[in-house]
């Protein structure tokens, strides 16, 4: 469905992606993991062509989203819902009005319509009683639910996370894996999640890949993600303390 | 601002132009409305205070001078003239260009900071239809109007001066000020008033987009953008009085 293919993006002088390799199945949740600044959120971008790379090229449905371009690349980019860091709401609209924008903007819905699937939505990620406030009046993590409803509202086929659970509480960030998981399961969405969040990871990834110094130096099953013996990989775990045999179980199970 | 930099500002206004074809969209329209209300009847306050203060010190001055002559009773004609060929839309194009420009500049580059330009995006909505276009028509619209109201308010404030200090009746100075007001200086006032209110709109547009750097890169695009209105406005200013009075 994607595929990377030997994409390498120099940023401020330095190979952030290096030759990176990988495809991601339909249905499927990739994560990917690294430590800050290794290139997760900019390979993010490159799937949607927020970033061009400097070689290599970006695949969705066999198709180089890297070299579209006009209404092919728009038509692209409709597959593709997409939660940013912070939200990224349009801080003078209010949360419905943030959640409706792409079905007024992108569809020919009617009115009614709009605010049945907006409500239906807002429900969705427990917002149905925030729709009438400002991104300004409500907490960062309400904010990026807000986002995750813009994302999924036009029922989009693939979703990208780009951390959906840093910044929120435990029980909000296992709704958030939970939700991911039920889109997944009940609507067939394809999902890449970028994350630090090894739980989060564990829980909902099919398979789980780690980038470090420009590389993809592991993707596998978590299951298998959490025996490697990469002694980078062997660091992100236990600096999250999951290397013993009882907590990752619990957390894949 | 370098000749690649132009070149993209031009591009950004020839696509924000284009996208004036979506008007007949109700969301388009309100943006519009609510542009118009934001960046002119908001900007009134200040724009009536400096237009007086402006139109006060142009009779001033010029009284002072003509009184030598005993010709302070035509200050409405210098007043006005002046107000309506230059002094009216330069001061209304430095006003939106501190106020407005700026905001323009600050509220694009912390959209571009935060990703909501990118969030635009990836929903596949043009950012330059989506949020230049509304801001252009806005100011198309309201800067000739703000000038014009700009003149008449400097007017005004003329006549204080010349009524309070130099003892010209008011009959005398609004009779020579409107004798003396040619519709050819009011059209190319607001000509004038136009082209600031692009040039305003697009540098401040284009430099929000550009913004880099976080928080730091917004207070530098908000700044690099007003400078470069202040100059565009002056050189263009140059331009359109040589070209229609040379």
């Amino acid at each position: 469905m994607i595929e990377f293919r030997n994409v390498t993006k120099m940023l401020g002088g330095r190979a952030v992606l290096d030759g990176v390799s990988f495809h991601v199945e339909q249905g499927e949740t990739f994560v990917i993991v690294g430590s800050s600044g290794v290139g997760k959120s900019v390979t993010l971008k490159h799937m949607v062509r927020l970033f061009r790379p400097d070689e290599g090229e970006v695949l969705v449905d066999g198709e180089s989203i890297s070299r579209a371009t006009g209404s092919r690349l728009e038509k692209m980019r409709e597959q593709f819902g997409y939660l940013f860091q912070g939200g990224a709401l349009l801080a003078w609209l209010t949360v419905a009005e943030n959640v409706a924008l792409p079905l007024r903007e992108k569809t020919a819905l009617s009115n009614d319509e709009i605010l049945k699937r907006v409500r239906e939505t807002l429900k969705l990620v427990g917002l149905e009683n925030d729709g009438h406030k400002h991104p300004s009046e409500i907490s960062g993590g309400m904010q990026k639910r807000a986002g995750l409803a813009r994302a999924i509202v036009r029922q989009a086929r693939i979703v990208l996370y780009d951390e959906p659970t840093s910044g929120l509480d435990p029980v909000t960030s296992r709704a958030i894996d939970a939700l991911i998981e039920g889109m997944r399961r009940e609507l067939g969405v394809t999902s890449v999640v970028v994350t630090h969040d090894l739980h989060s990871a564990l829980s909902i990834g099919a398979r789980i890949a780690m980038l470090h110094g420009g590389k993809m130096i592991e993707c596998a099953a978590p299951e298998d993600f959490v025996r490697s013996s990469r002694p980078e990989v062997r660091a992100f775990l236990e600096s999250q303390f999951i290397t013993k045999r009882g907590a990752w179980e619990r957390i894949i199970q | 601002m370098n000749l690649r930099a132009v070149g993209k500002a031009a591009l950004l206004l020839a696509l924000a132009a284009a996208g004036i074809r979506f008007i007949y969209r109700k969301r388009c329209r309100i943006e519009v409305y609510a542009s118009m209300y934001v960046y002119g009847i908001k900007s009134l306050g200040v724009i009536t205070v400096v237009a007086v203060f402006t139109g006060m010190i142009l009779a001033l001055n010029t009284g002072i001078a003509m009184r030598d002559f005993h010709q302070e009773a035509h200050i409405g004609t210098a007043v006005m003239v002046s107000m309506l060929r230059e002094m009216g839309p330069f001061m209304t194009g430095l006003i939106l260009a501190a106020c407005v420009g700026s905001a323009m500049a600050a509220q694009l580059g912390t959209m571009v900071v935060s990703e909501e330009i990118a969030a635009l995006e990836i929903m596949s909505i043009d950012p330059i239809r989506f949020l230049v276009m509304p801001r252009l028509m806005a100011m198309c619209v309201m800067t000739p109007l703000l000038s014009f109201y700009t003149c008449i308010m400097g007017v005004i404030g003329g006549g204080i001066v010349g009524k309070q200090l130099l003892d010209v009746p008011w009959d005398i100075y609004f009779d020579n000020a409107l004798r003396w007001a040619k519709n050819k200086d009011l059209f190319v006032g607001m000509f004038k008033a136009f082209l600031f209110g692009v040039i305003i709109t697009t540098v401040s547009c284009y430099e929000g987009f550009a913004t880099t750097h976080g928080a730091v890169g917004v207070g530098a695009a908000t700044r690099k953008a007003v400078i470069i209105c202040f100059l565009a406005i002056l050189i263009t200013g140059l331009l359109v009085t040589g070209l229609f009075y040379y």
